[in-house]
């Protein structure tokens, strides 16, 4: 198997009193897309938000267990959220673009991270743009709102903010739900060429897109890991009866 | 019934406004429009009388700006923290405390600043009177807190979650995504706060009369007597007699007082709505 990027150990997380995940272990190899799919409210976002501490603001929330990332665990004493969010970049459901231009959203992160050089920053808006397969469209009105875009462009723009920082994992959480199948293809593209560079998590509803998009494919229900394993093997030849019965249609 | 009822409000409106001008107007039968505006003099009881209003224009400006001067951070940071800081349990008690300061009668303000803030700035500055443009600043700024407050929480938490989840991820620190992402989006919000303050400062009459000293001068400082449109008026309409010049100026006075506000409110109806397609 290839080199892991990821290590995710025994990972349990509470709300409050309730445990939401479960003894959740899995290995993210590095420059792969996997999906976590799963019915709703079976925790693929929580164990995604959980990668980049983002459920750190809910109050009430508890972890045990590890998240190993570059040798260290992204929850033990003494680690900097934010430096672990600069390293792990996450795209959402909904495309939310600050109510800024256009090149001032991709420059944000930079600008965050404390770029000042106006050359080296446009430099990066424009390469970071190329690759979110967006320039194209936008490099005549950078400096329109935001706003104006479609929703399909809204979220490449989104994919575009996140990769400025060079992340080295990319988080998405159902990042094409929200667009029509044009816009939806167009992403899913995207996210396939993005795999030179970082390595993906995608959470996905849509089995077709995770069939479609990823390499490996890990399979969650209420909380727990069921089964995790190369896409194609996953889709046709699922070892546990639970995969099969929800690939199928059975419920969910 | 209740259609007349809903416009009730409206016949009001225009019947104050109708009668402002109707009763204002005639004094430019005896002064000229510049010289009531520009005219540095105002002496409506001696002979010839001169009814110039600047130093009364002049002094509700000094007062107002000085008022925001101390409204506005106090209101920001206020708001700021409420909305973004406190827990909300901190909140919960804070909120209705900082609206109280509203509920609190204006004489009773001014009272406050006569009998404490006033003697503590003469002393502290070594004055010859501590009632000035600076303390009816002061107590003014501190009245118009409570507005200011309330409107910037209500921006701040107005402002989409996603913004700040977005920002967030990128790794930016709480400050961060304030001062970038937070205070940006809510900036047209901001503004408006800091019109409606500005409009509760120049409209208030009874607190800047008992601290504002009162002298009809152009003010030089800070720190002397001033006497805003507002005191003028509630001081002079009783010895006005019904239909002299001095009656109608007085009226002319309002009208003045009337149009800045008017445009205060224009600006803060534009300033609202248009704030979410603001990009910067």
């Amino acid at each position: 198997m290839e080199e892991i990027k990821l290590q995710i150990k025994d990972l349990n997380v509470f709300f409050g009193e309730k445990q939401v995940l479960h003894q959740i272990s899995l290995n993210i190899p590095a420059n792969k897309v996997t999906a976590i799919i799963g019915p709703s409210g079976c925790g693929k976002s929580t164990l995604l938000r959980s990668i980049n501490r983002m459920n750190d603001f809910f109050e009430g929330m508890k972890v045990e267990g590890e998240i190993i990332f570059d040798g260290k665990n992204v929850y033990a004493e003494g680690v900097d959220p934010v430096i672990v969010r600069r390293r792990i970049g996450m795209v959402f459901q909904m495309p939310n673009p600050f109510p800024k231009s256009i090149f001032e959203n991709v420059a944000y992160g930079l600008r965050i991270q404390g770029w000042r050089n106006k050359k080296a920053i446009e430099e990066q808006v424009i390469k970071s743009l190329q690759a979110a397969a967006l320039w194209d469209e936008v490099k005549d009105r950078l400096y329109s709102s935001a706003f104006d875009l479609s929703g399909g462009q809204q979220q490449r723009l989104c994919i575009a903010r996140a990769i400025a920082v060079e992340p080295e994992i990319l988080l998405m959480d159902e990042p094409a739900s929200a667009l029509d199948p044009i816009a939806t293809a167009r992403v899913e593209e995207l996210i396939r060429s993005l795999i030179e560079k970082y390595t993906i998590v995608l959470v996905t509803h849509n089995m077709q897109e995770a069939a479609r998009s990823s390499d490996y494919t890990a399979f969650l229900l209420l909380g727990r890991l069921i089964e995790f394993g190369p896409t194609n093997q996953i889709f046709t030849k699922p070892q546990k009866k639970e995969t099969e019965d929800y690939l199928t249609g059975r419920f969910g | 019934m209740l259609f007349l009822v809903a416009f009730s409000s409206l016949f009001f409106l225009i019947g104050i406004v109708v009668i402002l001008f109707v009763e204002g107007l005639p004094v430019f039968a005896h002064v000229s429009l510049s010289q009531f505006l520009f005219g540095k003099r105002w002496y409506p009881t001696s002979s010839p009388p001169q009814f110039g209003a600047l130093p009364l224009i002049l002094g509700s400006l000094l007062v107002t700006g000085g008022g925001l001067l101390f409204a506005v951070p106090l209101g920001l940071f206020a708001g700021i923290f409420l909305a973004e800081l406190c827990p909300p349990r901190g909140r919960e008690v804070m909120k209705p405390i900082i609206e109280l300061l509203a509920d609190i009668p204006s004489v009773v303000y001014g009272f406050f600043g006569v009998v404490v803030i006033a003697p503590f700035v003469r002393d502290l500055l070594s004055l010859s009177t501590g009632l000035t443009a600076f303390t009816a600043a002061l107590i003014l700024g501190i009245m118009a807190v409570p507005s200011i407050v309330s409107v910037i929480e209500d921006t701040l938490t107005s402002v989409p979650r996603s913004y700040k989840e977005a920002s967030f991820a990128l790794g930016a620190t709480h400050w961060e995504t304030l001062r970038r992402a937070i205070l940006p989006a809510a900036s047209s919000g901001i503004g408006a706060a800091i019109v409606l303050g500005a409009g509760r400062i120049i409209g208030e009459t009874m607190a800047v009369l008992m601290v504002a000293g009162g002298a009809p001068v152009i003010p030089k400082s800070f720190f002397q007597p001033v006497r805003t449109l507002t005191a003028t008026i509630a001081v002079e309409m009783g010895e006005a007699s019904v239909g002299s010049p001095h009656y109608h100026s007085l009226f002319s006075l309002a009208i003045v007082l009337f149009l800045f506000t008017l445009v205060l409110n224009i600006l803060v109806e534009n300033l609202i709505p248009g704030g979410r397609r603001r990009v910067r």
